[in-house]
């Protein structure tokens, strides 16, 4: 059946019913695939140098076209236009993936020159060119994000708790809203309240690890919110009334029934809450700002944070400039460890959390 | 059957302890209320300092008038994030469209956790990145080629940056930095298709194109537009990737290739804020402001076609 439908319909013949049209087989295919590699070599080989990216875009180009072309004659235009849309959306995902793998790619093999002892464990005070490291940096980003988590979870747990369990009305509504509001708040604004709040405190030019933590936690607090507020919505409402029928009151319910049944999910999101936060800079930059010194004092004076260690090395790398720059690519890639191992931990321990039976 | 046995017991036990059960719901319920109306208080106090951190530029001395201060910087914002969208919409629904229809299903979470990653990367390493890597690689083969071959267009004018720290540069970055959270929201949609719509198209002998086309897209359209716009919000608030990889200077042009390009709101407070004293934080507080203002609305407009085009497509 397939073997004789492959041949294409003979140009005098009658236009071939649609449940006959002929079928693109898998020996037309590889053929396309062949032909773009080759025209896509084609673009690098007669200047003798291989240009990779050259090569991939043109191949997968030509590939569209030429499946296009060859369905198109043997199937007809609509299978064609089918072919076309797959061809073109597998690509784009292939597109989409090459800034992922060229990001790690490049943070890994340029921070790998600074991944030693001395990086995690020294400060950059007194260093001018060689050496240094960011272990004054890393205190400083957990110092922050400690505070940060501690104020967000239990502030954003709870008002997740009053929308799903006590809200109703105008007051839960203006609060949904302006959790919307408050996720969509740029970083860095939120890094300008902050400054602006510690102004009245500290005076003009205030710089503080703490004030960088309430710039993440005005971040972070929406966040938590959401997450939890979805994983709560998930928790049959069975359950609560199996509770209330046994006379147990409403807030033991959300503490015995209620949150134990979420956890995980919200365990989850929280996680990823941090792994966000972990990351921003520009708050910090406007707030902690940077300090070449070890600083364990979040209330007062400069605070040095991995991101923005790594953008003052990369900005200001100081001469020679590579000792900066290794020192800003390594901040980086502990940084994408770091995150790496927060967005792992998040998937174990939704897995390890999840309520047996649901 | 135990329920009936306990009964007896149930109210004694009830009434002694409903005075603690009580009060702890009052507290319970209390703190949970109290941390809602925080939510208020922390954000009209966002409003307020930051509004009381800007007045100064209106009634001190500055070197310009605000308007002209930062009339270049909205611009650069906003043509920043416009270029962004422009490329990262179409990738992104393309995107959606492989995970839920096109790539096998025990294929698709994994490939939609790749493409979770890619938000999950912080936007200072996107920084270094976009400067260190991606940008040369632009200029050395793809800016010269553009100013040469379509140098007709205004866009590609020229005369074409040698390292490559351009707009186009920074709008690419941008467009893969937003790329996943319209991804995700359009993946959401497309798959909450309802699967008689899908299956009636393809009885009716549609192709998996056609039925796409027919019966995914106009279900899905209003959350593609949500999501494009909270793509647009955070593209515009954007700061690091911006401020490492531009080279800016104070002009407004829709040239995207040269070395002079306007500045973002964003990355203009993040270079010149650590630098700045007296009245010149000021003024970059009141810039905030206006990006706030911004991004408010714009994020507004997302949510009011979210839940137009959702209770829309249900009715």
């Amino acid at each position: 059946m397939t073997a004789t439908a492959t041949r294409p319909p003979a140009a005098a013949a009658p236009a071939p019913s649609p449940l006959t049209s002929g079928r693109f087989t898998l020996v037309q295919r590889l053929a396309v695939v062949a032909g773009a590699i080759l025209v896509g070599a084609l673009t690098w080989i007669p200047s003798g140098a291989v240009n990779w990216a050259h090569w991939a875009v043109v191949s997968v180009v030509v590939y569209c076209a030429g499946t296009y072309v060859v369905s198109r004659i043997v199937e007809g235009r609509r299978h064609a236009l089918d072919r076309l849309a797959t061809a073109v959306v597998t690509s784009a995902f292939g597109v989409v993936l090459l800034p992922l793998i060229s990001v790690v790619w490049t943070v890994v093999q340029r921070g790998w020159a600074r991944m030693d002892a001395d990086f995690f464990t020294t400060s950059m005070r007194g260093v001018v060119s060689e050496g240094g490291g960011a272990w004054h940096a890393i205190v400083g980003t957990l110092i922050i994000t400690a505070i940060t988590t501690v104020i967000s979870v239990p502030f954003g747990l709870f008002t997740a708790v009053y929308l799903v369990e006590y809200g109703q009305g105008r007051l839960a509504r203006s609060i949904t809203a302006m959790v919307d509001v408050m996720t969509g708040i740029p970083s860095i604004v939120a890094g300008l309240f902050a400054y602006a709040l510690f102004v009245l405190w500290q005076g003009p030019g205030a710089r503080s690890g703490l004030s960088g933590a309430i710039a993440l936690t005005v971040l972070m607090t929406p966040v938590v919110i959401r997450a939890s507020e979805e994983m709560l919505r998930l928790v049959p409402n069975e359950l609560r009334e199996a509770s209330y029928a046994l006379g147990v009151p409403k807030w033991k319910t959300i503490v015995k029934v209620v949150l134990p049944t979420s956890i995980a999910g919200i365990l989850t999101g929280i996680t990823l809450a941090i792994a966000r936060v972990i990351g921003e800079t520009a708050p910090l930059l406007v707030t902690a700002g940077i300090a070449a010194e070890t600083n364990l004092n979040p209330f007062s004076g400069r605070m040095a944070t991995l991101p923005v260690f790594a953008y003052y090395q990369y900005a200001q790398p100081g001469v020679p400039p590579q000792n900066g720059l290794d020192r800003a690519w390594a901040a980086a890639l502990t940084l994408m460890i770091i995150v790496a191992i927060l967005f792992t931990g998040a998937r174990v321990l939704a897995r390890f959390l999840r309520p047996k039976g649901l | 059957m135990t329920a009936t046995l306990d009964a007896p017991q149930q109210p004694g036990s009830l009434k002694s302890s409903s005075g603690v059960s009580k009060l702890g719901d009052k507290i319970f319920g209390g703190v949970s209320k109290g941390a809602g109306i925080l939510i208020l208080v922390v954000l009209a106090a966002v409003a307020a300092f930051l509004i009381a951190q800007a007045i100064p530029t209106f009634t001190g001395e500055t070197d310009k008038p605000f308007p002209q201060y930062v009339g270049p910087l909205i611009f650069g914002t906003i043509w920043s994030a416009f270029l962004a969208l422009v490329i990262a919409t179409p990738l992104a629904v393309a995107v959606a469209l492989f995970t839920s229809h096109y790539a096998p299903r025990r294929l698709a979470a994994p490939l939609g956790w790749f493409i979770d990653l890619l938000a999950a990367v912080p936007s200072v390493v996107y920084g270094l990145w976009g400067s260190g890597v991606f940008a040369p690689v632009l200029a050395r083969s793809v800016y010269p080629w553009l100013e040469d071959n379509l140098g007709f267009i205004p866009l590609f004018k020229g005369p074409a940056s040698t390292s490559g720290r351009t707009m186009m540069t920074v709008a690419l970055v941008l467009a893969v930095m937003i790329l996943p959270i319209i991804t995700a929201i359009s993946r959401e949609v497309f798959l909450q298709t309802p699967r008689l719509h899908e299956e009636a198209s393809l009885a009716l002998g549609a192709t998996r194109w056609e039925m796409i086309r027919q019966s995914v897209l106009p279900y899905g359209r209003s959350g593609v537009i949500s999501g494009a716009m909270l793509g647009l919000g955070r593209a515009l608030g954007e700061t690091m990737a911006v401020a490492i990889i531009l080279s800016p200077a104070n002009i407004i042009t829709f040239n995207t290739i040269s070395n002079q390009n306007p500045n973002t709101i964003a990355a203009n407070i993040a270079l010149k804020f650590p630098e700045s004293a007296g009245i010149n934080v000021n003024r970059l507080i009141a810039t905030g402001l206006v990006l706030f203002v911004l991004t408010f609305f714009v994020n507004a407009i997302a949510r009011r076609i979210a839940r137009a085009g959702f209770s829309g497509a249900e009715g």
